[in-house]
């Protein structure tokens, strides 16, 4: 059950690479399906804008020294009272709004990323020591999977923000909002990979190769890793894809609710919060934009990931 | 068959248990119960005093009874911030999470079934195509985003219909306020519902859709058309009969989530129910109403979950035989 990842193949033989990727069935499924495409061309260039964003931001959001209070609430260039300097407008301190969209969407891709990979790493190792060993172990980890899986992950992640909060009684927000999201997300959303993961191990595991591993006398950490991993890591893909759009969702709904990133490093969900307290005043732009930059690059990984699962299950084609 | 009610109850009992636990391990280690009584100037005699009438240098394992014992009467402690009974002002503010959710379940039931029936039917129509759009629209907006645009669309821009509060409410029967028998009441609940029940109403849809397909490639229909049945009473008798059986289960088995999702929702449109309490406890590190919510939210899902099992293994004939095996 692999998936041959054309990114990830063997580099040694060079110049066929490009054609071995173009002829992938993948790659022709993928430009089959325009949606698809289009989805992609905006995910990557809204992850290339939050990479490049030093470069592309007129100026740097968290920096004190380029924020003015004078410059607050300006609406967008277009509209009366708008300043060419702040194209998209400005937030309720001074921020530029185009600028603070790259920085935020960084913020949130960075967290959705080392959340979705923390959920992933927790996951998929419990999967497969569960899925391998079996028995007791199993039995156990198994368990605390069902019971997590009855709640939704955002009530997970708030009750570890929650409780990381009392435990850090008197540090400031600012030192550790950003590993209690990756935290929280990671721990909401490891089971989908554990059930997953141990699945495939318990069919993989009796297989001639295994045994062989066994005979010879390799460690069983050795076996898990190097001969059980790259064998049942392939449904993992979509998982992955999936949960990327759901942990940008959770990091921003987090921020939104005021438990997630202060104001001083806002991330999408921040600036959607700041913007929403100022709607009543017809500020429309500080909500509407950021909005629409979430909503555009999840819908877009959706999309992605609901091709994925359709394009990688044998039973469709 | 009765081997398996009781091996399921107690399966149930087990996680309520362990999260009875979790619950504890909160209310004791993370948080201080000493601090919800004393204040900064109490003298340390007096606090050693409340320490040793809250029990608090028993052994672990007594207080851990004790708190069980308490919470099994529904006695959660008392609030760190209101400095009153967590349960009572969970008792207040449940009316409100509960109107909430079930108008939003019946609404996404209400206008899932017909989506999802109407796209499984005319596949290729332009609508089916739309409404297929629009649940992958809906999948991807946080709820919260959902709820800005329609405060601004409904609330700012035309001024319809309120952007936060319940509105007027009355009390039935001493204990709980309802919203649902005024005019204001059932107007604010409009845009709250729409909100938390969208996520739901796709994901009906989507169910629908893909089991009615199912369903219509099916032996029991081809044999329908065989007798010469009429097309209508195919599609709305038959199919979309055995259609509903695994939607009605989902949607039970959702009504918890929606509970717990309401968070947001009330959040956003400031609804006075048990989400936005909890959103406060966690701002403010109110350990006891956070772990007395966990625990009653787990109790929910857990009962819900239970029921609809013993209620399949009653319905599924198939279910039953391999029980019984």
């Amino acid at each position: 059950m692999t998936i041959p990842s054309p990114s990830t193949g063997p580099s040694s033989s060079g110049d066929s690479l490009w054609s071995r990727i173009m002829a992938h069935d993948l790659t022709y499924l993928f430009f089959r399906s325009p949606l698809t495409v289009v989805a992609a061309i905006l995910s990557v260039a809204i992850i290339l804008a939050a990479l490049l964003a030093p470069w592309l931001a007129s100026m740097d959001p968290f920096d004190p020294a380029q924020v003015f209070l004078a410059d607050a609430n300006i609406p967008p260039v277009w509209q009366d009272g708008g300043d060419p300097r702040f194209v998209l407008g400005t937030d309720d301190q001074g921020r530029d709004l185009y600028s603070a969209i790259l920085y935020g969407m960084r913020v949130s891709l960075v967290i959705g990323l080392s959340g979705v990979a923390l959920a992933a790493t927790i996951g998929i190792t419990l999967g497969l020591v569960a899925g391998y060993l079996g028995g007791r172990v199993d039995a156990v980890i198994m368990r605390v999977a069902d019971v997590q899986l009855t709640f939704p992950a955002i009530l997970i992640a708030l009750l570890v923000n929650g409780v990381v909060q009392a435990l850090s009684k008197g540090t400031s927000r600012e030192t550790w909002a950003f590993g209690v999201l990756i935290l929280s997300i990671g721990l909401s959303f490891w089971v989908q990979y554990a059930r997953t993961i141990r699945g495939s191990t318990l069919i993989e595991k009796n297989k001639d190769y295994i045994h062989a591993a066994r005979l010879v006398g390799q460690p069983t950490p050795l076996i898990l890793l190097r001969h059980l991993l790259p064998n049942v890591i392939g449904p993992v893909l979509v998982i992955l894809t999936i949960n990327l759009g759901l942990a940008i969702i959770t990091e921003a709904t987090l921020s939104f609710l005021g438990v997630g990133l202060p104001p001083t490093q806002p991330s999408l969900g921040t600036l959607i919060s700041i913007g929403n307290k100022y709607l009543f005043s017809g500020d429309w732009w500080i909500v509407t934009f950021p909005g629409l930059t979430l909503a555009i690059f999840v819908l877009s990984i959706n999309l992605i990931g609901d091709w994925l699962r359709d394009a990688l299950n044998p039973r469709l084609q | 068959m009765l081997a398996f009610i009781i091996r399921r109850i107690l399966q149930s009992c087990m996680v309520l248990l362990t999260v009875a636990l979790l619950a504890f391990t909160m209310f004791r280690f993370v948080g201080d119960p000493v601090a919800q009584i004393v204040s900064l100037d109490t003298p340390a005699e007096e606090v050693r005093k409340v320490r040793e009438s809250l029990g608090l240098d028993d052994p672990v394992i007594v207080q851990m009874g004790r708190y069980l014992y308490k919470a099994v009467q529904l006695d959660f402690g008392i609030s760190y911030q209101f400095r009153q009974p967590v349960i009572e002002l969970l008792a207040e503010r449940a009316p409100a999470t509960l109107e909430l959710a079930l108008i939003s379940s019946l609404l996404s039931l209400a206008i899932g079934i017909p989506m999802g029936v109407y796209t499984a039917l005319r596949r290729d129509s332009v609508f089916a195509r739309v409404f297929q759009s629009i649940s992958l629209v809906g999948v991807s907006l946080p709820t919260f985003l959902i709820g800005i645009l329609l405060i601004y669309l409904f609330a700012v821009t035309l001024g319809w219909l309120p952007s936060f509060g319940r509105g007027q409410v009355v009390t039935v029967s001493g204990r709980w306020s309802t919203g649902l028998l005024t005019a204001s009441g059932l107007k604010a609940l409009i845009l709250p519902s729409i909100t938390l029940g969208l996520y739901q109403m796709t994901l009906i849809m989507r169910l629908v859709r893909a089991e009615m397909l199912e369903v219509l490639r099916s032996d029991h229909i081809k044999f329908a058309r065989a007798r010469g049945l009429t097309t209508r009473a195919i599609h709305f008798r038959h199919a979309l009969k055995s259609t509903l059986v695994p939607v009605i289960t989902i949607a039970g088995l959702q009504l918890g989530s929606i509970i717990a999702f309401a968070v947001i929702t009330e959040t956003v449109f400031q609804w006075p129910g048990m989400g936005a309490l909890f959103l406060k406890a966690v701002q403010n590190v109110d350990i006891p109403i956070m772990a007395a919510y966990l625990m009653i939210i787990s109790a929910l899902f857990v009962t819900i979950n239970m029921v609809v099992d013993l209620l399949y293994a009653f319905v599924d004939p198939r279910l039953r035989a391999t029980i019984k095996g």
